[in-house]
């Protein structure tokens, strides 16, 4: 009788269902995993030794580059700890601007993700489809910060600039002729907010459609339901955060336990699942969408009602308004100093952390009273999920653990750092 | 039931005892949050009480890392202010119980420093000292598979190591006679295009 072997086999770096660059050395009895041995660290770029030969502003960019599907909840993270060293606090409008964008950013991370999973499941729809609405959301990047995606738009102290008055349009060209652009600049006509709220009002149907076609789908149901389960318990012990958590079950979500910037004043539910499969943390993140919906919305209303500054006038850290730049010899000073060494933290350390799209993002800043920092950690939440894989996927088959890699929502940017 | 920040402190405090190399627990004016010192030596114990005590059940470790203050604080030609050892683990501890968070710093002393793993009282310590080991050379005694993580294949040095240059040691390309890859050393000059400055308290006011 011939001696049954298990084998080894590689997935990746290149594979489309490896979400980017993961390399997954899996040990393979017939179909069955055995073990799987991610090898991450592909997109290592030093993120954290960079920022320490930089003044604290010019490492802001580096954060959309982390996760950069959900550029701006980064962004949120770093400059939280610079301000909770700092002791600033941002004005209200600012706070209420990046609630706003956090939970655009979580719309839009949770497009990406559910448009990329279930193309590896097997439904090519889901993704023309998320991207459509990404597309109207990366144009209020566009309009508050100049790029579609790594934006740069928080900064100690409150934001870049207010929202714009209006929004860019299209132009009639040879594919797009006078009345097809009347109806895409429909909802252009007017601010930034308009543009949000008229994507408010429309979202829900769309969150509609995606239900309709994944919820209760027979071969999606297959391909979640009791695949990688994960107890509560053990859970939290293996570090999950975000949706990963709660869909098994643990009620957690820093927004609602440990508040920043303007949650406490907002009306939101936080889902949570039964079993800890697939499904369930697809069910959360489906949820999870409409309830940033339903927070753009109040964002968007308080938003109209109270004009007011979006950055703090201390100049030691903001930058001076150009115009009084240009007359006033102190600004000149300031914004001179400012740009050329940035400014002091004072010694000390401090962890702050967001509740990111993925997770909780946070990052521990040591400072020892220079004016860069001493030292940077990124805590990301990617980064501790994927080292939970081999427990996920052992005793799966195969193809499980492509369902596995897409409920668990990586972004090797952000594992790698 | 709950727990403010200053409970915990003082239950440290009445835990110290039980500890020889002591326990310091200090809540900071700055941020208001609380940073725990412990010898690397009463490292197990102590964090089984953080886990386990039901005043304290720090259930999740969110984040783990080395940290090196070879130049803490330096400030020309003055001295580095002294510190116990070069090398430190920061451990960012969560209890959802009472919805607190801990720092806690263990120095680490010797070349290569070494520290007990904690991967048995929270699992997700695993790939945290992987990678601590991979960027700062911390070796953690008795850690399931403390291989390499974030560098490459064959990587010679811990980068995040304060005398490891920015740009690194070395540099690849491929060579058309030879047919592969080669490494070289790196022929960039490093630059610092903002210098590092300590300003007193109050500055420019």
């Amino acid at each position: 009788m011939t001696e049954i072997r298990n084998y080894t086999m590689n997935f990746g770096p290149q594979h489309p269902a490896a979400h980017g660059v993961l390399r997954l050395v899996l040990e393979l009895d017939g179909e069955v995993i055995q073990r799987a041995d991610p090898h991450v660290g592909l997109l290592h770029r030093a993120t954290e030794k960079l920022a320490e030969s930089k003044p604290y502003n010019q490492s802001i960019g580096y954060m959309d580059r982390l996760d950069y599907v959900s550029m701006m909840c980064n962004e949120h993270g770093y400059v939280l700890a610079i301000e909770k060293l700092l002791g600033l606090e941002p004005p209200v409008r600012a706070q209420y601007i990046r609630v706003m964008f956090d939970e655009i950013t979580r719309i839009l991370n949770h497009l990406l993700w559910i448009g990329a999973h279930a193309l590896d499941v097997g439904a090519m729809t889901m993704f023309l489809y998320a991207f459509r609405e990404r597309e109207d959301l990366m144009d209020c990047y566009e309009a508050v910060s100049g790029t579609r995606m790594h934006a740069t738009y928080y900064r100690p102290g409150g934001v870049y600039r207010d929202l714009p008055e209006s929004m860019s349009r299209y132009e009639p060209s040879k594919w797009h002729n006078e009345k097809e652009v009347e109806r895409m600049n429909a909802d252009r006509q007017g601010s930034l907010l308009d543009f949000i709220e008229a994507f408010s009002d429309r979202f829900p149907g769309y969150v509609d459609e995606y239900e309709t076609l994944l919820t209760d789908n027979r071969i999606w149901k297959q391909r979640t339901v009791g695949i990688g389960v994960v107890e509560p318990e053990r859970a939290i012990a293996l570090g999950f955060t975000g949706p990963m958590l709660r869909g098994s079950g643990v009620e957690w979500d820093l927004r609602r336990k440990q508040p920043y910037e303007v949650y406490d004043r907002l009306d939101f539910d936080i889902p949570v699942g039964a079993t800890g499969d697939c499904y369930d943390r697809y069910l959360v993140r489906m949820e999870e969408m409409r309830q940033s919906n339903h927070i753009i919305r109040q964002c968007v209303a308080w938003l109209r009602a109270n004009p007011g500054p979006v950055m703090v006038d201390n100049h030691k850290v903001a930058p001076p308004h150009r115009e009084t730049m240009k007359r006033d010899m102190e600004s000149l000073i300031h914004h001179f100093k400012l740009f050329t060494e940035g400014y002091c933290l004072p010694a000390g350390e401090a962890y702050a952390a967001v509740e990111h799209p993925k997770g909780e993002f946070g990052c521990y800043l040591v400072s020892d009273g220079a004016n860069k920092p001493y030292r940077l950690k990124i805590r990301a939440p990617g980064f501790v999920h994927i080292s939970a894989m081999d427990e996920m996927v052992r005793g799966h088959m195969l193809a499980d653990l492509v369902a596995v890699i897409g409920s668990q929502d990586i972004v090797f940017g952000e594992v790698d750092r | 039931m709950t727990r403010t920040v200053t409970e915990i402190a003082d239950r440290l405090k009445q835990l110290s005892g039980e500890f020889p190399g002591g326990v310091d627990a200090q809540v900071s004016g700055l941020t208001g949050e609380l940073t725990v010192e412990v010898g690397a030596a009463d490292l197990i114990a102590f964090v089984l009480r953080l886990r386990d005590d039901p005043e304290l059940r720090f259930s999740q470790l969110t984040d783990l890392c080395g940290v090196d203050y070879l130049e803490y604080g330096a400030e020309g030609e003055a001295p580095v202010p002294e510190r116990p050892a070069r090398f430190a683990v920061v451990y960012h501890l969560l209890s959802m119980k009472h919805n607190q968070r801990l720092r806690l710093r263990a120095y680490v002393a010797g070349e290569p420093p070494l520290i007990a793993t904690v991967t048995d009282v929270w699992p997700s310590a695993n790939w945290f000292e992987r990678e601590a080991f991979d960027l700062f050379g911390i070796v953690f005694d008795g850690h399931p598979d403390l291989r390499r993580l974030l560098t490459d294949y064959g990587f010679i040095g811990h980068p995040f190591r304060k005398d490891f240059p920015l740009i690194g040691k070395v540099e690849m390309r491929y060579d058309p006679e030879k047919k592969r890859v080669v490494y070289e050393p790196v022929s960039i000059e490093p630059r610092v295009l903002v210098p590092r400055v300590i300003r007193e308290e109050g500055y420019g006011d």
